[in-house]
């Protein structure tokens, strides 16, 4: 006969001796053996011990499936050890996947009216944590009559248990709603949790609920007001304050009657203001109620006296010690500082001065209140913040100091001051896409060209590495570098500087390991440049005509049409390289066609100097072109284009070039549906269901699907774009394009920001025309401007509805 | 919600885990390592709530031993950390030392305190209560 199993007590002592994971699985396995073979004898005096051991080895991460029947046996024991470990086994092993827990079933049923009150609390905890959709339904109307035993202990079990049930079966919401009547009324704190709980998931599940429980509203409040006048009371207290989880609890679904609901909201004011004010705020229970508080009220339709008060409690816990509570602070002020900006307004030293805590979210919020008032304070600090924060950070907190220097910047010498200060300190963690807007901004302020272009070139001196910088200067330098020979600099003392050392330095860029191809190209661009600005024209020939075998085959074009540009068509050299004009903003996005794709700000050769005349359609072009680099799709130009002339799909032709398209500007005929505002879907559609079809960095784009009335063969899709992030997405454009057997039609956007958390969505209608009844496939274009930089992306929808195109 | 609990010592080994949420338990295993590798890193500067994929976690340390919560989203950090306390505060007055030998009866506590993720009592004696009767059980 084998000697008694161990205990586990005894198992955690020994494993614990392990030196090595080797030494601990060996020892599992041994035990695990004679586990097993314990298990083989169903000896029912060991079989509790046992299974406990299991339970252990299985959270360190071993195999313990051979015990689950054990737990059924458990359960079905009459001894209260054995159910205790049985149900335990069962939550920890078992899961509705397993076609063992159904056997359970009629064990539950059978507990849940035991005559001993722990082993129904047993049983509704077992169900409600792992309970099947099935096991649900048949065991709810005994979860329901729990529900309104008089035994607390029982009750406050049943209530969560019955939120299980719901979140499982929702249809049998309904039958649990009469017993929530005198929940409330009850003395027992632990009920009193529990219900709220209950409550608050039916309310967030219907808002039919939603509308009958806010006649709840003056009771919770009432709950409440007892809960802070009462003295102390020693069953609930914790710190000096009477049942903090309670009172969080109920401010919870306050927050969710009152939302959205006048008369709610109002009835709520004074307990609110009563909790803000009242509520000790030495140790961290009474701040998690503040908290809670200030959450309410900024969600409800407080008065804003009420919301003045909730952001002030915000400003307090800036000044905390306590880093947990700052953490707080600094993640809701993020929440309001768009629409209760003024109020945060007045908290913003406190916040600057989290800055130091080189935490990342003061330098969003930070960013949200910079105005023309006080940017020239800010920007010291977000520099300083620059400097010294996480490598993860640098480039957002760069974006935002080039956003909001050029939307607040006192004076231009102060703003080509905090670029180059960006640049030299940060550079290489500036976005590329930053490069072009900078050369943009240079180039508007023309007074400053001279201390521009000296600054950089002193800066590239100094450190060839960061090739943003780099980038940038080499620009400068191409384009006036004459400036810079001339010594014409009135901010500061001009320096002496001869043309070869301009062009070493240039020269030394093109050459150098640490320069990206992106920059050789820059360099070797001003290098050409600087022929019609300088004399050394032979060198600068020289230059060029090595390059016209380098290796990387874009130096390398341009090499041998700078080369061209210098034997053959000499006489037009100057006027190509003419100093760039002023460029306008026209689209969002920055400079429009001067923009190429590989990044640098300026039209190549072949492009014959142009002055902005139709920008929107050479945006659309050269991001349909983009779109186009798949096979044989479509691009669509969306209606909300501005009417251009006729030659705006002339010029649209040129540039497709070669490629066999049609480019649909007129409207054909079935689509002129969408000008009319009558409610062209068929809303008892043929029910197709929606479907996500993009969901990355926090944007997510759902299709909803109807038939247009009028023609089958057209599915109208409406497209949702939604935000989860912290910050606003502006500037949104949503392209697509779908194969040439379709026909497809945008119509105009609902907007074109996408707000922060979820809070609204753009809508926009597509239709499709799918005379074929082909597999519908799409391709979509996004592109938006989020935490100051712009962002773009492409992705195929492949995933669509059988229903959307059969 | 409350979506799991870890207690782990200082060198990252697991003492106690409970989940409120099915998880696979491939996926349960990088989801440990991801959380323990994240609490046990942190400095002392830094605060107690670390945003790990769509979970918020909320960590406490009593010792040698650490507490880690993972919670949805929307939920209160700082009265989660109230919370964690409590749960200590409980094991304390039962245990008088928390050394984690005898782990099915942590599980009884935890049971009575947090239900499918939920807070169902905080007050200690009544958490205890049915531990105490088992244990007069046991005995008999």
């Amino acid at each position: 006969r084998m000697p008694a199993p161990i205990r586990l007590r005894e198992l955690i002592r020994t494993i614990r001796t392990a030196r090595t994971q080797a030494e601990e699985r060996e020892m599992i396995q041994k035990e695990c053996a004679a586990i097993r073979s314990s298990f083989r004898e169903e000896d029912n005096t060991y079989r509790c011990r046992n299974v406990a051991k299991l339970l252990y080895m299985h959270m360190l991460g071993y195999p313990a499936h051979f015990g689950q029947l054990e737990c059924l046996k458990l359960i079905a024991s009459q001894k209260f050890t054995d159910k205790r470990i049985g149900y335990l086994g069962a939550m920890l092993l078992l899961d509705e996947r397993q076609d063992v827990h159904l056997l359970m079933t009629n064990c539950i049923k059978n507990d849940l009216n035991h005559s001993t009150q722990y082993v129904q609390g047993l049983a509704l905890c077992t169900l409600g944590c792992m309970g099947s959709a099935e096991m649900c339904r048949d065991l709810a109307g005994e979860v329901e009559k729990l529900l309104k035993t008089s035994n607390s202990y029982l009750r406050k079990k049943a209530a969560l248990c019955a939120v299980h049930v719901i979140r499982k079966v929702p249809e049998l919401m309904e039958m649990f709603l009469p017993a929530t009547k005198n929940l409330l009324s009850e003395k027992n704190h632990g009920v009193l949790h529990t219900s709220v709980v209950l409550i608050t998931e039916m309310c967030e599940r219907s808002p039919d609920m939603l509308t009958h429980f806010r006649k709840l509203v003056p009771q919770l409040v009432r709950i409440l007001k007892n809960l802070i006048m009462s003295g102390y009371s020693p069953e609930h207290d914790v710190s000096g304050i009477s049942d903090p989880f309670l009172q969080v609890r109920i401010l919870r679904l306050l927050r969710i009657l009152g939302k959205g609901d006048d008369d709610s909201s109002e009835a709520m004011n004074d307990i609110l203001a009563q909790v803000a004010t009242n509520t000790e705020t030495s140790k961290n229970v009474g701040n998690a109620i503040l908290y809670e508080t200030v959450l309410t009220i900024m969600d409800i339709k407080s008065e804003s006296g009420l919301r003045v008060l909730a952001i002030n409690i915000l400003g307090r816990f800036l000044l905390n010690n306590d880093k947990n509570i700052r953490y707080v602070a600094l993640t809701s002020l993020l929440k309001t500082v768009q629409t209760d900006h003024n109020a945060v307004q007045r908290h913003r030293s406190t916040i600057v001065d989290c800055l130091k805590d080189l935490d990342v979210r003061a330098m969003e919020l930070s960013f949200a209140l910079v105005n023309g008032n006080n940017i020239r304070g800010m920007m010291k600090e977000l520099l300083y913040f620059l400097d010294s924060c996480d490598p993860e950070f640098k480039a957002d907190c760069a974006s935002g100091v080039f956003l909001a220097a050029e939307k607040f910047a006192p004076s231009k010498r102060w703003h080509i001051d905090t670029i180059m200060r960006v640049l030299t300190t940060a550079g290489s963690y500036v976005r590329d896409d930053c490069v072009p807007n900078l050369i943009q901004l240079i180039t508007n302020s023309s007074e400053m060209h001279a201390y521009t272009v000296q600054r950089l070139y002193k800066a590239l001196l100094d450190d060839i590495s960061q090739q943003p910088l780099v980038q940038v200067s080499s620009w400068c330098m191409g384009e006036y570098g004459d400036l810079l020979l001339s010594g014409q600099c009135e901010e500061e003392e001009p320096i002496q500087v001869s043309e070869d050392e301009v062009l070493d330095v240039l020269e030394g860029v093109l050459i150098s390991n640490l320069s990206s191809p992106v920059t050789r190209g820059y360099a070797l661009t001003a290098i050409m440049k600087l022929s019609t600005r300088f004399s050394s024209v032979n060198r600068i020939k020289r230059v060029v005509s090595i390059y016209g075998s380098s290796i990387d085959v874009e130096l390398q074009q341009r090499a041998v049409e700078y080369n061209a540009l210098f034997k053959k068509y000499d006489h037009m050299r100057a006027a190509l390289l003419e100093r760039m004009p002023v460029m306008e903003k026209t689209a969002a996005n920055g400079p429009t066609e001067i923009v190429q794709t590989n990044g640098e700000a300026e039209p190549s050769v072949l492009d014959v100097k142009h002055v902005p005349s139709a920008p929107q359609p050479s945006v659309q072009a050269n991001d349909l072109l983009d779109l186009l680099s798949g096979n044989d799709m479509v691009p669509v130009i969306p209606t909300t284009v501005p009417t251009k002339p006729a030659s705006a799909g002339g010029e649209l032709l040129d540039l497709l070039g070669d490629l066999s398209l049609t480019v649909s500007i007129s409207q054909p005929p079935f689509l002129l549906d969408g000008i009319s505002s009558q409610p062209l879907f068929n809303d008892a559609a043929a029910g197709i269901p929606p479907m996500t079809a993009y969901n990355k960095n926090g944007l997510k784009i759902d299709f909803t699907f109807e038939r247009s009335n009028s023609n089958p063969n057209v599915a109208v899709i409406t497209i949702h774009a939604s935000n989860s992030t912290e910050a606003d997405m502006t500037d949104f454009v949503f392209q697509a394009a779908v194969p040439k057997t379709f026909q497809l039609q945008l119509l105009s956007p609902s907007s074109n920001v996408v707000p922060a958390l979820n809070k609204g969505t753009i809508t926009q209608v597509v239709k499709v025309l799918n005379p074929q009844k082909q597999q519908l496939r799409m391709r979509i274009k996004l592109t938006y401007n989020h935490r100051g930089s712009s962002v773009q992306d492409l992705a195929e929808v492949n995933n669509f509805p059988t229903q959307s195109w059969q | 919600m409350i979506k799991f609990l870890l207690m782990v010592n200082k060198q990252g080994q697991i003492r106690l885990s409970k989940y409120y949420e099915h998880i696979d338990l491939a996926k349960r295993a990088s989801l440990e390592v991801d959380v323990i590798k994240g609490c046990l890193s942190r400095k002392k500067e830094e605060c107690s709530f670390v945003e790990y994929k769509d979970y918020k976690l909320v960590y406490r340390q009593y010792a040698s031993l650490f507490v880690m919560v993972g919670v949805s989203e929307n939920e209160n950090e700082l009265a989660v950390y109230e919370l964690v306390h409590n749960f200590v505060e409980v094991l304390d007055k039962y245990f008088s030392r928390v050394i984690m030998f005898n782990l099915e009866k942590v599980h009884v506590i935890l049971d009575e305190m947090i239900l499918n993720g939920h807070i169902v009592e905080t007050n200690k004696s009544r958490i205890l209560a049915p531990l105490l009767v088992l244990d007069k059980m046991a005995e008999s």
